[in-house]
């Protein structure tokens, strides 16, 4: 225990110094850093928003709402489907996650099947010799159209996130159906909450003249046709409180190119083009439409409802309807980035402040260095130079505790200041246990050199099994933590494994010389 | 260099003597833990409970409470609770969950703002939706469970099982009185507090595992001693080690308690006293329930002479 081959030395040594080069980063400015020269490493402890401050939204993507309204529109095709086919039917519905319906005639329920089968293959029909069938996505299926509903919205907050200048923003996937957004700096996030919490469908749907609206609302709507109320805040101005329209879309927000704020006889408008499908997909529904009005629909609110005075050719348009400047020009970034597959909820919202962060910042390396300073007194105290010697080591423990989280890029929490704290007060313990050791050993009337060397040899295995206790705490609250469990589980789990090699390892190369070098006839402890 | 203060001699304090008093008085801690946290309950922070949680600072001088009080309460959102926080110009409000789903909670935050108007600073805002607590109500238990049985696992695959039933028990001692504390002294409990339990649970099990192995060692290197004088032996020749660690432990905990700032105050309280209870009980619940649970001493001594075997040169 009390040899070291020269490479073990180099190799400690090495560590260590690694460990002090790493971590020294942190002790200086950015800009200090940036001066530099490049072989030297620059990276710092990446700060938690709790200590930097800013906003941390935890949204959830509202999937079951999606397959919803997909089921909804396919029961218009169910009903076509059965009307081609002359089968008679009723109670056509949307149930939870399936369409139900009932076949009148009992010896039309084999036709029938053939006939929905065709409209979608994710689909699997069901129909009970009774009549009463179901429609619903294959398991398969609704896992697959999660998982890309999921990934599209991530790709959709990007874009929008990215459009109102948020530095550094973090959008990552938590869970099936969560998405985790974090955004540095950012101390008021309820415009960014607004322009997430919308959906942004835009649709194109002609108003449905033929009639009024007290009439279809009396039960005498049309087939194929929706009453749809007007954005609040504009009934007053345009008109009637909603509208009849027909549920087919004439053209869709998926073949915008562009859109941007602009202004119409002084008025905030937006204005956006199509794409070359959209353009003459517009153009023919407005050339067979002259004279009529359609509506401007966005998240099943008519936004404004024009009447077509011509063919509408060039692919780009203008959508007005008593916008302000900045609500103007958020629809537009809305558009820009494209309608979110499902609608979203934020499940949890936390926001720090500058001011916050960096008081936090200060309290808790504040109270890191006084409890060092605490631990490095009493160690001397108690065990005079072999303290010190612990002390050493533990000053390269807290550098590489730094280090190790510069390089492994974790993200330093306020409570992951706390595990520091506290590791360094745990991590003398493996000190204490030997050098306790080792005093029983002397007091045993031992030699230098065994003494030390049983010292060594006994308290290992009771370090492991101490450590491996701690760590598997650590590994739990890392597993099932979250935010704030994490950082700390991630530091303290460091602290205990660069505390097994400082104590260890360092303490006793650090005796070893001492030997080497003093040769002493007693140990002083 | 010497140390200025040397423990000399090894003490011989009889902690057997004591240990039934040890278990009665740890019972009650338990079961006033228990009772406690049924029937007044933990003061769940909106980790768990969900709903608001802003701190304010006050940008005109102190902050006027109930001046603070009188404009929330006419908001109807609720009791907000406002309390100090720190220096006299913080403020922490917390708004308890609204009815109706996530975007209620929003809602509410963009209320307060309007009604306490500029005079403030906001320094932080929590929202946290009904849905996400009780999932990590569920993690936390889950976790905490987890841990007990992982650190019983890992004392019986180290040592025999009946260690494993001793650290088991005083690990779940320390965790039920830590979690009554919290109840009777009503301090927040938030997803730090749970770190500290798991902390607690893990530094607990440290200082029982410790002593664990003295206890081993004796019963291999004295086959012979009566099982009661062997405990105490192993208690004693490690009493110093106890002593230092939590006093260094301690010390950390204090420094995080007294300067760390309000936030981490529930995290420390946890902590020291995790530290405190922990050592007890190893002391006078994890050692002396060896005492009855019995290991094999015959199976014990025959794989400490396996291990000399196979190291001779081993003094």
């Amino acid at each position: 225990m009390l040899y070291f081959e020269n490479w073990k030395i180099a190799l400690i040594c090495a560590v260590c110094a690694l460990g002090v080069l790493l971590s020294l980063p942190n002790l200086f400015s950015q800009s200090f850093l940036a001066r530099l020269p490049n072989w030297l490493p620059h990276k710092q402890v990446a700060l938690g928003l709790d200590l930097r401050g800013g906003s941390y939204l935890l949204l959830e993507v509202d999937v079951a709402a999606a397959q919803r309204e997909r089921l909804n529109s396919i029961t218009d095709n169910v009903r076509n489907a059965l009307r081609d086919a002359n089968i008679g039917y009723t109670g056509l519905n949307v149930e939870g996650d399936a369409i139900v319906f009932t076949i009148r005639e009992p010896d039309r329920i084999e036709p029938a099947r053939q006939a929905l089968r065709k409209i979608d293959p994710d689909l699997t029909v069901d129909i009970a010799p009774d009549g009463s069938g179901t429609m619903r996505f294959s398991t398969v299926a609704t896992e697959a159209r999660r998982r890309q509903a999921v990934d599209q919205s991530i790709e959709i907050i990007r874009r929008r996130i990215d459009e109102t200048g948020t530095k550094e923003p973090t959008i990552q996937r938590e869970g099936a159906d969560r998405i985790l957004v974090q955004l540095p700096g950012v101390d008021n996030p309820e415009h960014v909450k607004a322009l997430l919490g919308r959906t942004a469908k835009l649709t194109f749907q002609l108003v449905d003249t033929t009639v009024s609206l007290e009439d279809a609302r009396r039960g005498r709507l049309p087939p194929g046709d929706e009453i749809l109320p007007a954005e609040e805040g504009r009934a007053g101005r345009s008109g009637p409180a909603a509208y009849v329209v027909r549920k087919r879309v004439m053209v869709g927000g998926d073949t915008l190119v562009d859109a941007q704020p602009t202004f119409q006889n002084n008025e905030p408008v937006v204005g956006f083009r199509f794409d070359a499908a959209g353009a003459k997909r517009f153009g023919d529904a407005t050339r067979e439409n002259v004279g009529k009005p359609f509506a401007i629909v966005l998240d099943n609110k008519v936004i404004s409802a024009p009447v077509i005075r011509e063919p509408i050719l060039g692919g780009s348009g203008i959508i007005s309807g008593s916008f302000t400047v900045q609500s103007a020009s958020d629809l537009a970034l809305l558009l820009r980035a494209g309608a979110l597959p499902a609608p979203i909820t934020i499940l949890e919202e936390r926001t720090v402040g500058p001011d916050l962060g960096a008081d936090s910042i200060h309290a808790g390396a504040v109270a890191s260095i006084v409890g060092v300073v605490l631990v490095i007194v009493f160690m001397i105290l108690f065990y005079g130079l072999f303290g010190v010697f612990a002390d050493i080591a533990l000053i390269f423990n807290l550098c590489l505790m730094l280090g190790s989280l510069s390089l492994l890029g974790a993200t330093l929490t306020l409570p992951g200041i706390a595990g520091i704290a506290l590791t360094m007060g745990m991590a003398v313990d493996a000190n204490v246990l030997i050098y306790e050791r080792i005093r029983e050993e002397v007091r045993a009337g031992r030699t230098v050199l065994s003494a030390l060397d049983a010292g060594f040899k006994r308290a290992f295995g009771t370090i492991l099994d101490s450590h491996v206790t701690t760590l598997v705490a650590g590994a739990l609250m890392f597993w099932l933590g979250s935010g704030p469990v994490k950082g700390f589980a991630v530091t303290l789990s460091i602290g205990v494994l660069t505390s097994l090699f400082s104590a260890i390892l360092v303490t006793r190369l650090l005796i070893v010389t001492w030997l080497r070098q003093w040769k002493p006839r007693a140990i002083p402890i | 260099m010497r140390p200025l203060i040397v423990i000399r001699r090894t003490p011989k304090i009889d902690f057997m003597a004591w240990h039934k008093v040890g278990f009665a008085f740890s019972l009650l801690l338990t079961l006033t833990s228990i009772g406690l946290f049924s029937t007044v309950g933990l003061n769940y922070g909106i980790d768990f409970i969900g709903g608001t949680l802003i701190e304010v600072r006050s940008t005109t001088g102190p902050a006027n409470l109930a001046d603070m009080r009188v404009k929330l309460d006419a908001l109807h959102l609720g009791e907000p609770s406002l309390q100090g926080f720190g220096p006299p110009t913080d403020v922490l409000i917390r708004l308890p969950r609204q009815p109706g789903g996530d975007a209620a909670q929003e809602k509410a935050v963009q209320l307060v703002r309007q009604a306490l108007g500029t005079g403030v600073e906001y320094r932080r805002v929590e929202v946290v939706g009904p849905s996400v607590g009780s999932e990590l109500i569920r993690a936390g238990v889950i976790a905490t469970v987890l841990a007990l049985f992982a650190i019983a696992a890992y004392i019986w695959f180290r040592f025999e099982w009946q260690f494993g039933v001793g650290g088991m028990v005083s690990t779940m001692h320390d965790v039920l009185t830590t979690v009554g504390l919290f109840a009777l002294l009503q301090l927040e409990f938030n997803l730090t507090t749970l770190a500290a339990i798991l902390t607690i649970a893990g530094y607990s099990v440290n200082d029982t595992v410790v002593i664990y192995d003295r206890i081993r060692e004796s019963l291999r290197k004295y086959p012979r001693m009566p099982f009661r004088d062997l405990i105490n032996l192993a208690l004693n020749e490690t009493l110093s080690r106890t002593i230092l660690t939590v006093s260094t432990v301690a010390l950390a905990v204090l420094a995080l308690l007294f300067l760390g700032g309000p936030v981490l105050r529930g995290f420390s309280i946890a902590m020291l006293w995790g530290v405190v209870i922990g050592t007890y009980s190893s002391l006078f619940i994890a050692a002396p329930i060896l005492y009855y649970v019995r290991p094999n001493r015959a199976a014990i001594a025959r794989s400490g002479e396996a291990v000399q075997a196979r190291a001779p040169g081993a003094p």
